[in-house]
């Protein structure tokens, strides 16, 4: 079975924790971790890491090296970054990213 | 077809006979036996005098029967071998057990040599070797007032020092001129002197003893040849070693003239399947009384055993030591014996210095040294004695006092073949090669060449030379906690407290850049945290935490998380246990006993956490900090309270101090323990800080550590009262909280400090640094800001928003399953999982 993808909404921005996470649901099972980082960017992934193979990445601290936004897993700290999803510390991986956006003070995921 | 194993039978179970059975066990295809004379397996006789300043048996012991038994060696104590028949290939011991062998080690050391004085075998004449020599002293020493050690060479004065200890009026008898001899020229020996009588014992020279009889106000009298007499309760002799070679003189092996069991350059004896290592080996007409030769022989030999062709050549007899608490030193030709030889010498009679080279006749090498009362030059004068570096022009340069910087010797200059570790014996060479095969700090080197793992006397020269060839390969070394601050963690510390900061992001504004870090973050959470104190999950500080801070418990692999109330000392009612038990049951928590005296319990779901938690404080329980980098337990026994053998009451001591740290945030995690008596039930000695209860108070163990680098704490002070232990601690962690690297424990911290222990004793006991008030002032902030960090959270409905799974749903992670193993849970793994959606990751191999 499949489904369309469609824009979600998901929360009150006000649920986000600035420069930390939490995690979201959505209507086909999926878990998506979700950032803010600074006051307004938002960054959206998956929240399974494929290294601890757990549902955690949410739970993961917040760093940069170079200009680029990472989420380190809290379960092996492997780094990924938040807008493409790649992964630093093994080139031949990605997690999945989400695209977002902000209508009438709520957060809405497209997936 | 397989082999035979070849028999190898080690005679003797000294430091020597020990080091071949390692050297040895490391080679497949040999059976080793080992037939100790002492009732006990080999001990580090170099450290014997600790036995008196707190050391146990224990503490000596160089290898147990679990590590014979897991590398394979056999062992016999209380086996002294007395028949050997080199036709057959057997050996005899006391009792008549016979073992055959392949080859034989004759590994025996020497004994104390007494001198054929009438009286010598009256009670309380004693000598000075063995364990069972020390526990005989203290009982002799406890009758007595009055002791007299006969000899004043290395190990009389040592000996001297272990009566003084314990309490005796102390004498030393030398029949030469002067002390240490062997090692010292007639003014450094004169300047010992007065250093000695200066501290309380009583030296007389030129003394030969006629005879030991009966005293008038203390046990003995003895009698000397020049009509003089001392009266004395107890009689040490240190008048040098003779080797055991009884059984090489009956069974024929070829001994020396004034004794010794010849051996050649593979340590070979006369008979081809016997060897001798160590002090009962005579080679090229020496016995070397030290442990570092015998360790190369050990090795020589085992390489012979197994058709390798290492050879023994020798070894260099210069030494370093405090004797009571004075520095000496001597190196080659101390007494200027080479012809045409020129000496150069310093005296400083104020400050009791003492210091003398002796270079050859063309003035190029430096052939001897002399060193009293300050040796901060012998490192450097070794190596140009060793390696036969060129002098530079003015050689007395090398020990003169100057206002600048002391010329030290560049360890660019020393050669490759230079030894760098003699107890080890590892060489420049070894450590580039160590570099070469990628160690990146002196903690690699130290731990591939093993280097700095004997005495510990060359840690300084060691990581000048790792540094140096480091810096050459052009690897910085780089202190900057991470590319966002270019400090280390101290100066960090630093600055948070010069400028009161109190937030991150006005930290990292005015000191970094970029957005930070999963290093950094924590490290400065970890800084804020002991300085403030602050409820860690502030708004201001929540996004610093790693995972296992935020949520006040430890991720599991599958990401869950572990609860663990505090158990001050393992104590804990029936009733607080009950609770425990029922919590467990209602959230299907698997629940195990932990190492440190409390209950972990496994498997709690983030959102589980606040309503489990509530009902543990609700039982007047608290967060027991096993996530956070801070205090974890104080271990203890029951003390004087139960225990028969308790000295003082452990148990409450436990219960007080962690009650006192508890929540003190730290570069790493800390451990405790306190035991009621030397019996050691708590196993102090392997905590940070660990506590053992005396007769008189409390001995205060510091830096041990367990896990994967066991290391015994140091003793660092004894017999303490109650409130002068709280402060030692007080002060000892605070600095360390004030200066350790991120993620380092207080053993790598202390055997990294500069000056080591000995500059901790002189901070914490002399005040050295004069910061002594801010530092208690510090940890007692510390101690009354406490709160419960799980108590604060359950109390905040803010809080309690973050321990949801998902912002959007109240269902709960699909992923997280379970299944039953020895009727509890655990975390389901591959083929076991049924139900949870998992996103798999994009493979770009394949895109
Ligand atoms: C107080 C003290 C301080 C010292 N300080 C230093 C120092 O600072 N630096 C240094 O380098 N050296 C020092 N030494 C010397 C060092 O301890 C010795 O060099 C070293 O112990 C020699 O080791 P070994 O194995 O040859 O002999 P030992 O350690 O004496 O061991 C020999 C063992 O063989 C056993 N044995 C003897 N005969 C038989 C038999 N027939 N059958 C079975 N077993 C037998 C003995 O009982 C003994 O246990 C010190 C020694 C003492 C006593």
């Amino acid at each position: 079975m499949t489904t369309e993808n469609t824009w979600q909404t998901i929360c009150p921005t006000s649920d986000l924790i600035k420069n930390s996470g939490v995690c979201a649901i959505l209507a086909n099972q999926e878990q998506v971790a979700l950032f803010q980082v600074g006051d307004d960017t938002i960054y959206a992934v998956a929240n399974f890491d494929p290294f601890g193979k757990a549902n955690v990445l949410y739970r993961g601290l917040i760093g940069e090296t170079k200009g680029d936004v990472y989420v380190a897993s809290p379960l092996l700290k492997q780094r990924f970054v938040l807008n493409t999803g790649a992964c630093l510390d093994d080139g031949t991986l990605a997690i999945k990213t989400y695209q977002t956006r902000i209508t009438d003070g709520k957060l809405e995921i497209f997936g | 077809m397989s082999r035979q194993p070849q028999k190898i039978v080690v005679v003797g179970n000294g430091m020597v006979g020990h080091h071949f059975v390692d050297e040895m066990a490391k080679h497949a295809g040999y059976e080793i036996t080992v037939l100790s004379a002492e009732d006990r397996l080999a001990y580090d006789r170099v450290h014997l005098s600790e036995y008196f300043s707190g050391k146990t048996a224990d503490d000596l012991a160089m290898t147990t029967p679990a590590y014979y038994n897991e590398i394979g060696v056999k062992f016999f104590t209380n086996a002294k071998v007395t028949d050997i028949d080199k036709a057959a290939k057997i050996v005899t011991t006391e009792t008549g057990d016979t073992f055959a062998y392949d080859k034989l080690v004759m590994a025996t050391g020497s004994y104390p040599f007494v001198p054929p004085i009438p009286g010598k075998e009256r009670d309380h004449c004693l000598v000075y070797r063995t364990i069972q020599d020390l526990e005989d002293i203290q009982a002799s020493a406890k009758a007595g007032k009055v002791g007299v050690v006969v000899g004043g060479g290395l190990l009389g004065l040592e000996a001297a020092n272990a009566l003084k200890e314990l309490g005796l009026q102390t004498h030393v008898v030398e029949f030469a001129p002067q002390l240490m001899g062997v090692q010292l020229d007639k003014d450094g020996g004169a300047l010992l002197r007065s250093m000695i009588e200066g501290i309380g014992v009583q030296v007389h020279t030129q003394k030969a003893t006629n005879e030991i009889v009966d005293g008038e106000t203390c046990v003995h009298r003895m009698n000397f040849a020049d009509g003089t007499h001392l009266e004395t309760d107890v009689i040490l002799f240190s008048a040098g070693i003779r080797p055991y070679d009884n059984l090489a003189r009956e069974f024929d092996l070829a001994v020396g003239e004034r004794g010794g069991i010849v051996v050649d350059n593979n340590c070979k004896t006369s008979d081809k399947n016997i060897y001798a290592i160590g002090e009962c080996a005579l080679w090229n007409n020496f016995i070397f009384g030290l442990v570092a030769p015998g360790y190369t022989m050990a090795k020589v030999t085992a390489d012979n055993i197994i058709g390798g062709e290492q050879q023994f050549t020798g070894a260099d007899m210069s030494t370093k030591l405090k004797l009571m608490g004075m520095d000496v030193g001597s190196i080659g030709d101390a007494h200027g014996r080479t012809q045409g030889c020129k000496s150069y010498v310093y005296s400083n009679q104020p400050d009791q210095i003492y210091k003398k080279i002796v270079v050859s006749a063309n003035g190029k090498e430096l052939i001897g040294a002399v060193l009293v009362g300050d040796t901060s030059e012998y490192d450097t004068l070794l190596q140009y004695a060793l390696n036969g570096i060129e002098l530079p022009e003015n050689p007395d340069g090398l020990i003169l006092p100057t206002s600048g910087e002391k010329p030290t010797l560049g360890v660019d200059a020393l050669p490759n073949t230079a030894t760098i570790c003699s107890c080890l014996n590892v060489t420049k060479g070894d450590i580039i090669a160590a570099i070469d095969c990628g160690a990146v700090d002196v903690g690699e080197v130290k731990s591939s060449t093993k280097a700095g793992t004997g005495c510990g006397g060359c840690a300084a020269l060691l990581k000048k030379v790792t540094d140096h060839e480091l810096e050459k390969r052009g690897v910085e070394i780089n202190t900057d906690l991470c590319e966002h601050f270019a400090y280390s963690r101290v100066e960090l510390f630093h600055i948070v407290k010069a400028e009161q900061i109190k937030t991150f992001d006005v930290l990292i504004e005015k000191h970094g850049s970029g957005l930070g870090c999963e290093i950094c973050k924590p490290a400065a959470a970890s800084i804020l945290a002991s300085v403030w104190n602050d409820y860690i999950l502030k708004a201001d500080h929540v996004s610093l935490q790693d995972t296992n801070d935020v949520f006040l418990g430890n991720m599991q692999k599958d990401g869950t998380y572990s609860v663990v109330p505090r158990m001050p000392g393992g104590e804990v009612t029936p009733d607080k246990l009950i609770v425990i038990g029922e919590v467990a049951k209602e959230y299907k928590l698997y629940t195990k006993v932990t190492g440190g005296q409390r209950i972990d319990l496994f498997g709690a779901r983030v959102d589980q956490l606040p309503a489990i938690w509530k009902r543990l404080i609700d039982a007047g329980m608290e967060t027991g900090h096993a996530y956070g980098k801070s205090l974890r337990t104080v271990k203890s026994c029951v003390g004087s309270t139960w225990c028969r053998y308790g000295q003082q009451d452990s148990m409450a001591m436990a219960i007080f101090l962690e009650d006192r740290y508890k929540g003190l945030r730290s570069p790493h995690k800390i451990k405790f323990a306190v035991s009621g008596c030397t019996r050691e039930c708590a196993e102090a000695q392997s905590k940070d800080i660990g506590i053992i209860a005396t007769e008189n108070g409390w001995n205060l163990y510091v830096s041990g550590n367990g896990g994967m680098k066991p290391r015994h704490g140091d003793l660092f002070a004894t017999d303490l009262d109650d409130e002068t232990l709280v402060k030692y601690i007080d002060r000892y962690l605070m600095f360390y909280v004030r200066t350790a690297d991120r993620l380092t424990r207080t053993s790598v911290w202390l055997e990294n400090l500069a000056g080591g222990l000995a500059y901790m004793e002189k901070i914490v006991k002399d005040d050295h640094l004069g910061i002594n008030a801010e530092l208690e002032k510090q940890m007692q902030n510390v101690v009354d800001t406490y709160q419960c960090e799980w108590k604060t959270t359950i109390e905040s409905t803010e809080q309690l928003k973050r321990f949801r799974q998902f912002v959007n749903s109240d269902t709960v992670d699909g992923n997280i399953e379970f299944v039953t193993e020895r009727d509890q849970i655990r975390p389901a793994q591959g083929d076991e999982k049924k139900y949870g959606v998992q996103i798999q990751a994009v493979d770009l191999t394949l895109a």
